[in-house]
């Protein structure tokens, strides 16, 4: 159950300080997706420096507006999972591979080591991780333009 | 937007996410008295400008494929800037100077200035590789050494194709020379019907032997090169770092190296080969008819562009296609190779319905990537056997015309459909080149895969030489990353030759991983790793490893016998030896009493001995190549304390006198190290002697600590069954009696 005074507040370095009133000094925590894939808005820990979790978060909801704005927005400045939205060029069909793509979060380039760094989702999308750990969203293959389809036909 | 550039750079950092993380390029840089962003071009033009002021530090942290630098004074951030994780030596270099330059000196980032190591050795991409069908040119590797060979079977295709255009040539003769005249009246001259006759069983013969020694030839040389093809592709593989192990499925890996390299073999001896007779043949035919009557050539000829053309249209399908069946194939191969090693879980949860039904699934895939790629190419067949009867009809239309016209003989018309009859039935096999070629093609390049990619632990060029080395490890500021997870950071450690050091810490707090850079099973993203002053990376990496001894928790065991096993890393060992090591390593009675003795098979993985068994062979293999390093991971952690105690005794003997680097999760194991190195997330956080550590009441004391309370209620759980149950027992015995 969470605390009724839980207090979640950002500091002067932009680190989310959970505190419930009464009871101890405000600690810096972390907020950690359980499931940052399957259900990227419910089932998320609060974790300390240490790794011990502090607090667990069922549902985003169940937060006041305000605490669940801070988590949220926490969460949106470390993490992001751009969706591609084209694949405008792959340098070669054997990996290592570049793609130059477009996603929600502007056009960039994508460095595919493997072809296992590419995912399926039970959504029918995929998940491609690059060569320096960012990973991207590719929407179902259908939802996609006929060119990149092919380019991504070729990987799968 | 400002003008002044900035005054002498001392670091910059190219950023590739704006503050919004959005992809902009912009770049960072750093001078004596400020931060400056400014466009990747032109450092003039500026967006932004940040002073640094006394105090201010520069925080550098990652998460999940993004880093974030971070300006901070005493009391808030003052800036931040993100960049994605390909920026991430660049960004270290730079919190690195801006450190040196300008925070205390007491600031963990003062640290940071590493030597950059060469942080994805293997990505050295290589852009210009050709894709597609030219994959297949690159087989000419494996091919090269049989050159003289190829040769001569080309020459034995060239002699055989031509023999067996001989018969249809002699047609024309038979015709117009024998039989029509004899139509007309003439009688039939004996000689000369048999020599014609003789002329066709003689170019029969000809080419029936020609024919023969081709084949056999050239399915000799493609055995060879498909041989050749896998053991390569299997060597190379065995050169692969863990790295690509982790990366990869078994199932898959064995599909390309077994399936693949079949395919390969398959295509060269036999649709190669047909292929090329059959391009021979028809330029030989071409060639002939042309000769006979350019007229009837040409019109005979009419659907040979319109073959070419669908050839064209289908072949990026039927490819594509093609790779997609290999990858479902691996798929339905993968399934295998992770439920049969895990069979016991699978029954265990009574999961067998659910693998069944996985497989089905990966089955009813495969069929159906496999009826899309029919689907395209059983229309392709019967369309080429379809046009080559058309041209058969035009042949015989033009043909009855132009004998009707006297411009030719009968026998020339005979001729040219007992040509083009032997022409179009070969077009049709040709068109059959273009699905196997793509199949191949699909193939070749995922055998390529594998052999492109370099071993991310590379050789050096030039080794150092490993011998007389006393075996001092040192560790300088090493930090190693998997992904975009950091994992291990600037570790120093110092192990003096012949000491003992154990590694402690929670679980995933790096250990193994520690260990893992040690042996150089991966590099270390950051820092350098020493012995005896040279760095790991400068010696052969084969004769490395033989210096060092690995026990691991896990043991493993080969499918062989027992003595085999012992003798894994040392292939020579004498049978004294074998059991010199097998008694040091406390297996020698427990061998005896198998039913063969040290021959006895110890099954797939050592099924069939038990954990402490199997690890005790394992300490065997390590005690029998003498190493001058040794590495216990964990190597009592799965086995029961009497067996522990029996291994402890074993590992003792395997630590005299060598460099050792033992985890163990029993702390109670390392007391005799002569140092203790406690792991925290990635950091080393004490090191001293277990008496000094646990005055200190830190990391260690309190790991100890949670340990004693454990073994207390352990023994407590262990004892109160014991003692009540006789008193209870006791009880009822008074009643009964
Ligand atoms: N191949 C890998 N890919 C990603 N993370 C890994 C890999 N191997 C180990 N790790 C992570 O590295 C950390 C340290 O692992 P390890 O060295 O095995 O810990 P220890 O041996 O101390 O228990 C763990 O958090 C683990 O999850
Ligand atoms: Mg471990």
């Amino acid at each position: 159950m969470l605390p009724a005074n839980l207090e979640l507040s950002l500091d002067a370095f932009n680190q989310l300080l959970m505190h419930t009133p009464g009871t101890a000094a405000p600690i810096p925590v972390t907020p950690v997706r359980a499931f940052p894939i399957a259900a990227p808005d419910d089932a998320i820990a609060l974790v300390d420096n240490h790794g011990s979790e502090r607090l667990w978060i069922e549902h985003l909801t169940d937060l006041t507006p305000d605490n669940a704005q801070r988590v949220r927005q926490t969460l949106a400045s470390r993490e992001m999972t751009p969706l591609i939205l084209r694949i405008n060029h792959v340098s070669r069909f054997a990996t290592p591979s570049v793609w130059q793509i477009e996603t929600n979060h502007g056009a960039t380039e994508l460095t595919l080591k493997t072809e296992d760094d590419i995912r399926p989702l039970p959504s029918g999308g995929y998940l491609v991780a690059d060569t320096f750990g960012l990973q991207f969203k590719i929407p179902p293959r259908s939802q996609l333009d006929r060119q990149s389809q092919r380019y991504l036909a070729r990987f799968l | 937007m400002r003008h002044r550039p900035p005054s002498s750079v001392l670091a910059r950092l190219p950023l590739d996410l704006s503050a919004d993380l959005q992809f902009v390029t912009r770049v960072l840089i750093l001078t004596q008295e400020e931060i400056v962003l400014a466009m990747p071009e032109d450092d003039t033009v500026i967006e932004a400008r940040w002073r640094i002021e006394p105090g201010d530090q520069l925080r550098l942290t990652d998460h999940a494929g993004l880093g974030l630098l971070q300006l901070n004074d005493a009391n808030h951030s003052k800036a931040q800037w993100r960049f994605t994780l390909s920026h991430r030596q660049a960004a270290e270099a730079f919190a690195a100077q801006f450190n040196s330059t300008n925070a205390a000196p007491s600031s963990p980032l003062a640290l940071a200035s590493t030597e950059p190591a060469a942080l994805w050795p293997e990505e050295a991409l290589n852009d210009a590789t050709p894709p597609s069908t030219w994959t297949l040119f690159r087989l000419w590797r494996f091919a090269k050494p049989y050159k003289g060979q190829l040769l001569l079977g080309f020459l034995l295709t060239l002699a055989a194709t031509a023999a067996t255009l001989v018969p249809p040539y002699l047609t024309m003769p038979l015709m117009d020379d024998v039989l029509i005249p004899f139509q007309n009246g003439v009688a039939i001259e004996q000689s000369t019907v048999l020599k014609y006759l003789a002329g066709l069983l003689g170019a029969a013969l000809v080419a029936w032997s020609l024919g023969w020694a081709r084949t056999y030839i050239l399915s000799r040389v493609s055995e060879r090169i498909g041989a050749d093809i896998r053991t390569a592709t299997y060597s190379h593989l065995m050169n692969l770092s863990l790295d690509y192990f982790g990366s990869k499925r078994t199932g898959d890996l064995m599909a390309r190296i077994g399936s693949e390299t079949d395919r390969i073999n398959l295509f060269l001896s036999l649709h190669l080969l047909d292929f090329f007779t059959d391009v021979l043949m028809i330029l030989m035919t071409v060639t002939i008819l042309f000769s006979i009557n350019p007229w009837l050539a040409l019109v005979t000829l009419i659907p040979l562009p319109i073959i070419a053309w669908m050839i064209h249209i289908v072949r990026d399908r039927l490819r594509t296609g093609f790779e997609r069946v290999d990858r479902v194939w691996s798929q339905v191969t993968n399934i295998l190779s992770d439920t049969i090693p895990g069979i016991r879980v699978v029954k265990a949860f009574s999961q067998e319905a659910r693998e069944s039904e996985r497989f089905h699934q990966a089955n009813q895939l495969n069929l159906k990537v496999n009826d899309r790629v029919n689907r395209t190419w059983s229309l392709f067949a019967p369309t080429v056997t379809a046009l080559t009867e058309f041209g058969l009809l035009i042949v015989w239309a033009f043909g009855i015309w132009q004998v009707s016209q006297g411009a030719i003989t009968v026998g020339i018309l005979t001729a040219f459909l007992a040509y083009i009859g032997r022409f179009y039935s070969r077009m049709d096999s040709m068109s059959r080149i273009v699905s196997v070629t793509q199949k191949t093609a699909a193939g070749t390049k995922r055998i390529f895969d594998i052999l492109d990619h370099t071993a991310s632990v590379p050789n050096p060029k030039h080794p150092e030489s490993l011998s007389g080395r006393k075996a001092a490890i040192e560790l300088n500021q090493v930090s190693f990353r998997h992904g975009n997870r950091g994992i291990l950071h600037h570790i120093n450690l110092k192990i003096k030759p012949g000491s003992m050091v154990g590694l402690v810490g929670h679980s995933g707090s790096g250990k193994t991983t520690l260990v893992n850079l040690i042996a150089r099973f991966y590099d270390a993203s950051a820092g350098s790793i020493t012995l005896d002053g040279t760095d790991i990376r400068q010696f052969n990496v084969a004769d490395y490893r033989r210096q060092i001894g690995l026990v691991l928790q896990e043991p493993f065991l080969f499918f062989g016998t027992v003595a085999e096993n012992i003798a894994y890393g040392k292939a020579n060992a004498t049978p004294a030896e074998i059991i010199a090591a097998a008694r040091a390593a406390h297996a020698h009675e427990f061998i005896l009493k198998l039913p063969h003795g040290y021959d006895s098979l110890v099954g797939e993985r050592g099924q069939s001995l038990s954990g402490g068994e199997r690890q005790r062979i394992s300490i065997a293999r390590a005690l029998l190549i003498d190493p001058k390093i040794l590495i216990l991971d964990e190597a009592t952690a799965s086995v029961d304390t009497e067996t522990e105690r029996e291994i402890q005794q074993a590992l003792d003997n395997l630590v005299q006198g060598r460099t050792t680097i033992a985890i163990a999760h029993r702390l109670s194991t390392l007391r005799q190290a002569d140092m203790l190195v406690v792991l925290d997330q990635g950091r080393i956080v004490e090191t001293g002697q277990h008496a000094e550590l646990l005055k200190r009441q830190g990391h260690y004391y309190r790991l100890y600590q949670a340990q004693i309370k454990l073994n207390e209620s352990a023994e407590l759980n262990d004892n109160e069954p014991i003692c009540a149950p006789p008193n209870a027992a006791e009880g009822h015995h008074h009643v009964a009696s």
